[in-house]
């Protein structure tokens, strides 16, 4: 195979607007999901310093989750319930079924050691990756299950709304506002609520935190249940763009969210969310001009670059105390 | 006279270290007391102790006739502690109002009651409450501190060097605040390395070294003790 083949290329076709809108909606809507997934990541490190390695097996059981309720509810050529009703079980489904995950997780592997050496808890992460793909394939086989969601509606849900050079499936449309929406309530959340302060001050010191009183081992498990839940949605998002689920989904998903944490700097969550679409469309733009094969190339080449010029990523701050 | 807090034959070890050597100590309603030391003397590990951030691994502590050893910092927060950490560690990324508002996690209702009250006392809290406590000096940073940690209305409060890092005016302040504060009816244990300062405002003192309370008495007595001087420089 000749390398000159595996290149996209730039010709009158790659080289028009609307082309490039595709690659930019691609983009938006992969973005959205890793953004999803970036802020567990991020949230988990800013309370714990911990990087949650598992986070990605969290998303590949929630877009499990969303296959079953779909299959559940008789499938996507003839589902049994409206589409906005089955769409929206699936979603609530995912995300309480990683939620739960996430706090168990928290729970069995990460609590026991968290006053250990931070390899130690970095070790159990990996671990239980490793055993939820192993799980995942136990239960489920090896044969990716298909979420079949051209068969909704017949199809119509990957037609194209137009609006002069610019294009949009009503699938992309539906994923894209979805994370929007889940991003502004945790936006909201945290900034508004008092659970959501609680989180910033156990982020900043957590030691500090709990000499206010607060119950610190309540708000970790809060911030997993968030942060899983977020991307549980992330998975079923995944299922209903690629149309299917393996017990492997999440380690790339999961690689590319983490990234995309780095690049925002992590513990940020404005961050994670910018770093996501960066990501996202960094990855979209490789594809449709260059070569799939060289999108993974590009993506990290980026986290090179922005890491050398600025270290703590896009919006995360140096360690700066004033006494 | 029932104490407030009591502290009877701690033992408190970091991994294989073992930092406080069987202390025990007493605060009274009210009262104010001072403990005193030198660097690594356990003053901050006695405070997370009776905090229970760090658990004793022998002994009890309890505070207003309850045995709260086996108690989590939170439930011992709500039952009426409080403290104004070393280096005031404020949450620097958040406004004044939320530092304030983190003082009263606990409290529900009384939070409004309590902000209110430091607007009235601290109309510059009031003017800065959109600031970021980050940006603010280090001597407003201290008065936050202080007026964050009694948003709880505590029985007890806590200061953890009160002195460190503030100009001589600062600290003079400070004192004062403290006095204020005692007057009030609040009983304070305040951690200080400087002794006089510490002393000439309290009821009582104690005197750590190296994990061991070595002297104790009235503040008075203390002031006088030719054997202080010593204690501070080791031993």
């Amino acid at each position: 195979m000749g390398g000159i083949h595996l290149l996209a290329g730039f010709d009158s076709f790659t080289l028009t607007w609307p082309y490039f809108f595709d690659q930019l909606v691609a983009g938006l809507t992969l973005g959205s999901l890793y953004a999803l997934l970036a802020l567990g990541y991020s949230m988990v490190y800013g309370i714990l310093k911990l990087l949650n390695f598992a986070h990605g097996e969290v998303f590949m059981i929630g877009s499990y989750i969303g296959y079953f309720v779909l299959t559940a509810l008789g499938g996507a050529a003839s589902p049994d319930v409206p589409i906005v009703v089955l769409l929206l079980l699936m979603f609530a489904a995912g995300m309480l079924g990683s939620g739960l995950l996430g706090v168990a997780i928290e729970r069995f592997a990460y609590r026991p050691l968290r006053s250990a050496p931070r390899i130690a808890p970095l070790i159990s992460a990996l671990g239980v990756s490793f055993f939820l793909q192993q799980l995942a394939t136990l239960l489920f086989g090896s044969i990716p299950k298909q979420y079949n969601t051209f068969g909704l509606h017949n199809g119509s849900l990957f037609n194209r709304i137009t609006l002069g050079n610019f294009q949009i499936q009503y699938m992309q449309l539906i994923v894209v506002v979805s994370a929007v929406v889940l991003m502004l309530a945790l936006t909201q959340l945290v900034a508004r609520t008092k659970v959501g302060r609680a989180m910033r001050a156990t982020s900043f010191d957590l030691e500090a935190a709990s000499m206010m009183g607060i119950d610190i081992d309540r708000v970790i498990m809060f911030t997993f249940f968030v942060g899983s839940a977020l991307a549980g949605a992330g998975g079923v998002m995944n299922g209903l763009i690629f149309q299917n689920v393996n017990a492997y989904v999440g380690f790339n998903a999961g690689l590319k969210a983490f990234t995309a944490a780095v690049v925002g700097g992590i513990g940020s969550i404005k961050g994670a969310m910018f770093g996501g679409l960066t990501i996202g469309v960094a990855q979209a733009f490789a594809t449709g001009y260059l070569s799939s094969a060289y999108q993974d190339v590009i993506v990290f080449a980026l986290l090179v670059v922005i890491l050398l010029m600025r270290p703590t990523g896009l919006f995360g701050t140096p360690a700066l105390q004033k006494v | 006279m029932s104490a407030l807090l009591e502290l009877s034959g701690i033992n408190t070890y970091y991994g294989q270290m073992h930092i406080l050597q069987d202390v025990s100590l007493k605060i009274g309603e009210g009262e104010l007391v001072s403990l005193l030391g030198g660097n690594a003397s356990g003053k901050s590990t006695t405070l997370k102790t009776i905090l229970g951030i760090v658990p004793a691994r022998t002994g009890n502590v309890r505070f207003g006739g309850e045995d709260v050893t086996a108690r989590r910092t939170s439930y011992r927060i709500g039952r009426g502690m409080a403290i104004v950490p070393e280096n005031r560690r404020l949450f620097a990324p958040m406004t004044v109002l939320e530092n304030l508002e983190m003082g009263a996690y606990l409290q529900g209702d009384g939070m409004k009651e309590g902000l209110e009250r430091v607007y009235s006392l601290f109309p510059i809290v009031y003017e800065r409450r959109q600031q970021l406590a980050g940006t603010l000096s280090g001597g407003e940073q201290q008065m936050v501190a202080m007026r964050r940690a009694l948003m709880s209305r505590p029985k007890l409060l806590l200061m953890d060097e009160p002195s460190m890092g503030l100009a001589p005016i600062l600290v003079e302040r400070s004192f004062e605040i403290i006095q204020q504060v005692h007057a009030s009816g609040v009983a304070m244990l305040v951690v200080e390395q400087n002794a006089n300062m510490a002393l000439s405002i309290a009821d009582r003192g104690y005197v750590l070294s190296t994990g061991r309370l070595v002297l104790e008495g009235a503040a008075k007595e203390l002031l006088a003790h030719e054997d202080l001087r010593k204690a501070y420089l080791g031993r």
